[in-house]
């Protein structure tokens, strides 16, 4: 279903050309407002009706398999961290959902890796990553390695 | 004319800021604290690659803190899934290292569901957990963000910068900027290529607007294997296209639906038709790779494309459609809801097009399909360059110094570049770039990155090859009164078209059941050359026709390998994947190997071999 912008909505501003992950967002020069101008390459990702401040921005399901008259609606709140979702049937059947797309203040929880302890001479040599061994091991020990797992590489046909 | 912006003094220039190129980011600048770290990304970090619409499920955590899995039983998953022919070294090392991944994330926000009884994260099936992943993206690109010295959006890259002073390093990329136009180059001692497979390659179910909807993004242009190849490097499994079943037409994920809500498959009359399909196939593949019973007692899964073939052999029996039986299932409004969740975090339109048909699986049984092929790295399916491993895993063959080094000295690979490794998904995907980050910073710190030399020459040559599409419209556009037929040039859709049109006719495309020969793929190689001729006429009328002319050039050069590998290797490997008619069993004497190729950037020859397949074996085995 690729995306439209309602004439009397979009006011220009242009968030959906900077999201659009497929480049097809454009501003329409006559009209000064955003349009689909390639749908064949739209993946319906609702990057850009997430992304637009006017609510301007809609999907007509492809004209390929979808039959007029549905919608699928969405509402992203980034301060309240979740995302409402309203999906109205062309029967007239609704659905709603509503899901957390964060659990943490956005920018708040990312440390800079430029300002931690630098890895160690020892480190640099191993196989760690940062912040390892932490979170890849039931007991304290290190990495896992092909001798405490008991294995070799072989060639040959093993199933 | 377009400006030319050099970028100079790079450390590390990551190539696409997917999954992988993210992880790269983030993790290069915890080893390269002083070194200069710059992303070159193709749309907006926030919302590119295939996880720019979000994802409900991590499909790749070992849960080894828990006692759940160790990283050699996903090894071996994988192993069997992809019909034996993987890299056990990379896949190993990835499996060992993803758990601190993903824990990293729910650290960053990332909603991560949890088991009520266990407190540990649920499971959809042994090696999926389940998340709330609209925001995904938008999580991992602030991590980049904070890590690189400098993100530059909206540049497509078109080629790598080889070292005029040494034969077969790299040093760097150049592109253009998708909205200014201006030529971009970048100088860098080392690049990762996080870049995508390839969607579009072949004709779609779907040839209107419906086009759009693929399985895999449709920015996904292989542009990983067509920087890498036209590079020089050796890839490896470019044969190994992947075929998913999936919710007809809108091509909705089924992994929550079989492993979390319990729902399965049956044909137009209701019946269970899976099993039917097993004896033949036996014959096919052997005994080793199809044991029903033994699956069935130790869970050790059917492969994917094997189940593919059934789905494919009822169609062609006239027992069409196959239905995912999910009236049962949604009947409980919890798992309604899961079923409901899964499209809009992953895939809305399967949702919109629900919706649109009216077609509520509480009260109906939904078609199933299976698409058209794909050519990527990290599904169930490994196709990509052929890379070094961990100094203390790999034998011989596999290692040469620096981990995910490709073929070519400096440039590494993450994600979907990476041959051998199915199965990493986003998680492992990310996992991968932060392995390349260390090595790349290594490879540094060790000297192999000095005295690069970049002449000038080199940068306006690929200059004048970037913007020759849009040159060559202003040239020829007034030859004819209006339109897009012209004797002197083609457009990139019509480019797209006929590429889609042989490889699915000539390499085993869904038109003709995936099936394909030695005659076919000959023919296709002459078309694909011919082809290429064209593509020197292709007219880009402006800066979005030209991305599109670059990212038909590298689904072109992508096409070809595939095609290349596809008559490499005599046998059928991945029924359900694709057939060569000409050779329809396994056949382990021959073809228990790795195939690896190299394209020579001169000449445009390629050398085909076998490399050995390694397998972790215990030691009573051994």
């Amino acid at each position: 279903m690729p995306t439209f912008v309602y004439m009397t909505r979009c006011d220009g501003c242009g968030h959906c050309v900077d999201i659009c992950p497929s480049d097809i967002m454009h501003i329409d020069k006559t009209y000064r407002r955003a349009y689909n101008i390639e749908p064949s390459m739209c993946w319906e990702c609702y990057a850009c009706v997430k992304a637009c401040p006017q609510n301007a921005i809609d999907m007509r399901g492809y004209a390929d398999f979808a039959p007029l008259g549905h919608s699928v609606r969405v509402q992203r709140d980034e301060k309240k961290g979740t995302i409402a979702w309203k999906i109205k049937f062309r029967n007239g059947t609704e659905k709603n959902f509503l899901s957390p797309i964060t659990t943490k203040p956005w920018g708040t929880a990312i440390p800079k890796l430029a300002e931690v302890p630098g890895p160690s001479k020892e480190m640099r040599d191993g196989q760690l990553l940062y912040n390892e061994p932490k979170w890849i091991r039931m007991d304290d020990g290190g990495l896992r390695t092909l001798e405490a797992a008991g294995l070799k590489l072989k060639t040959g046909v093993y199933y | 004319m377009a400006e030319t912006i050099i970028e100079d003094g790079i450390d590390v220039l990551v190539v696409g800021a997917g999954l992988g190129g993210t992880g790269a980011a983030w993790e290069a600048r915890f080893w390269g604290q002083n070194k200069k770290i710059v992303i070159a990304e193709k749309a907006n970090i926030d919302r590119s690659g295939a996880v720019a619409q979000g994802l409900y499920a991590i499909n790749c955590y070992m849960g080894t803190r828990w006692g759940e899995n160790n990283p050699e039983d996903h090894v071996r998953y994988a192993r069997i899934d992809l019909m034996g022919l993987v890299r056990e070294d990379l896949l190993f090392d990835m499996a060992r290292h993803v758990d601190s991944t993903v824990h990293q994330f729910e650290e960053w926000g990332l909603p991560i569901m949890k088991d009520p009884k266990t407190g540990r994260y649920l499971r959809e099936g042994r090696w999926q957990i389940m998340i709330h992943g609209e925001s995904y993206k938008p999580i991992v690109a602030e991590a980049a963000k904070k890590s690189a010295d400098k993100v530059f959006n909206r540049i497509c890259v078109t080629h790598l910068l080889m070292d005029d002073g040494r034969e077969n390093r790299v040093a760097g990329a150049v592109g253009f900027n998708v909205r200014t136009g201006d030529y971009h180059v970048f100088k860098a001692k080392t690049v990762i290529c996080g870049a995508g497979g390839a969607s579009n390659i072949f004709k779609p179910r779907s040839v209107g607007e419906g086009a759009g909807r693929t399985w895999y993004a449709p920015w996904s242009s292989a542009s990983a294997y067509g920087l890498m190849i036209n590079a020089g490097a050796k890839m490896t499994q470019m044969e190994n296209r992947i075929v998913l079943a999936r919710f007809k037409d809108g091509y909705g994920p089924v992994g929550a639906y079989f492993l979390h809500l319990k729902t399965y498959t049956q044909n137009c009359l209701g019946e269970e038709y899976e099993s039917k399909w097993f004896p033949a196939l036996q014959q096919m593949v052997g005994k080793e790779y199809l044991d029903p019973e033994a699956s069935h007692l130790t869970h050790r899964p059917i492969p994917t494309c094997l189940r593919n073939h059934c789905i494919i052999s009822e169609v062609n029996a006239g027992r069409g459609p196959i239905h995912m039986v999910t009236m049962r299932a949604f009947q409980d409004p919890h798992l309604e809801e899961v079923g409901w969740e899964n499209f809009l975090g992953m895939t809305v339109g399967q949702a919109v097009l629900w919706a649109a048909t009216d077609v509520d699986p509480k009260n109906e049984n939904p078609e199933l399909t299976t698409s058209e092929p794909y050519v990527m790295g990290s599904h169930a399916t490994c196709s990509g360059a052929w890379c070094s491993g961990p100094e203390d895993i790999s034998p011989p063959e596999y290692f040469w110094g620096y981990n995910r080094m490709t073929t070519i000295e400096g440039l590494f690979g993450a994600g979907d570049a990476v041959g051998g490794t199915p199965h990493a998904f986003s998680s492992g995907s990310f996992t991968e770039g932060r392995l390349a980050a260390k090595a790349a910073c290594k490879y540094i710190d060790d000297g192999k990155a000095e005295g690069i030399v970049v002449s000038d020459e080199q940068i306006e040559r690929r200059k004048a090859e970037i913007f020759k599409p849009l040159e060559h419209y202003r040239i020829h556009r007034n030859a004819v009164v209006a339109g897009d037929v012209n004797p002197h040039y083609i457009n990139p859709k019509q480019g797209l078209e006929r590429l889609q049109k042989l490889m699915d006719e000539y390499c085993g495309g869904v038109t003709v059941s995936y099936m394909t020969n030695e005659k076919l793929l000959n023919i296709g190689l002459k078309k694909l050359s011919i082809m290429e001729e064209d593509l020197e006429s292709l007219a880009a009328k402006d800066l979005h026709e030209l991305l599109r002319a670059w990212e038909l050039k590298h689904r072109h050069r992508a096409a070809e390998c595939v095609t290349q590998h596809t008559l490499f290797r005599k046998e059928t490997r991945w029924p359900g994947y694709y057939y060569r008619g000409d050779a329809m069993k396994v056949d382990d004497a021959n073809w228990h190997v790795l195939t690896v190729s190299r394209r020579d950037p001169k000449s445009g020859e390629y050398t085909m071999e076998k490399a050995p397949c390694y397998h972790l074996v215990g030691d009573e085995v051994a």
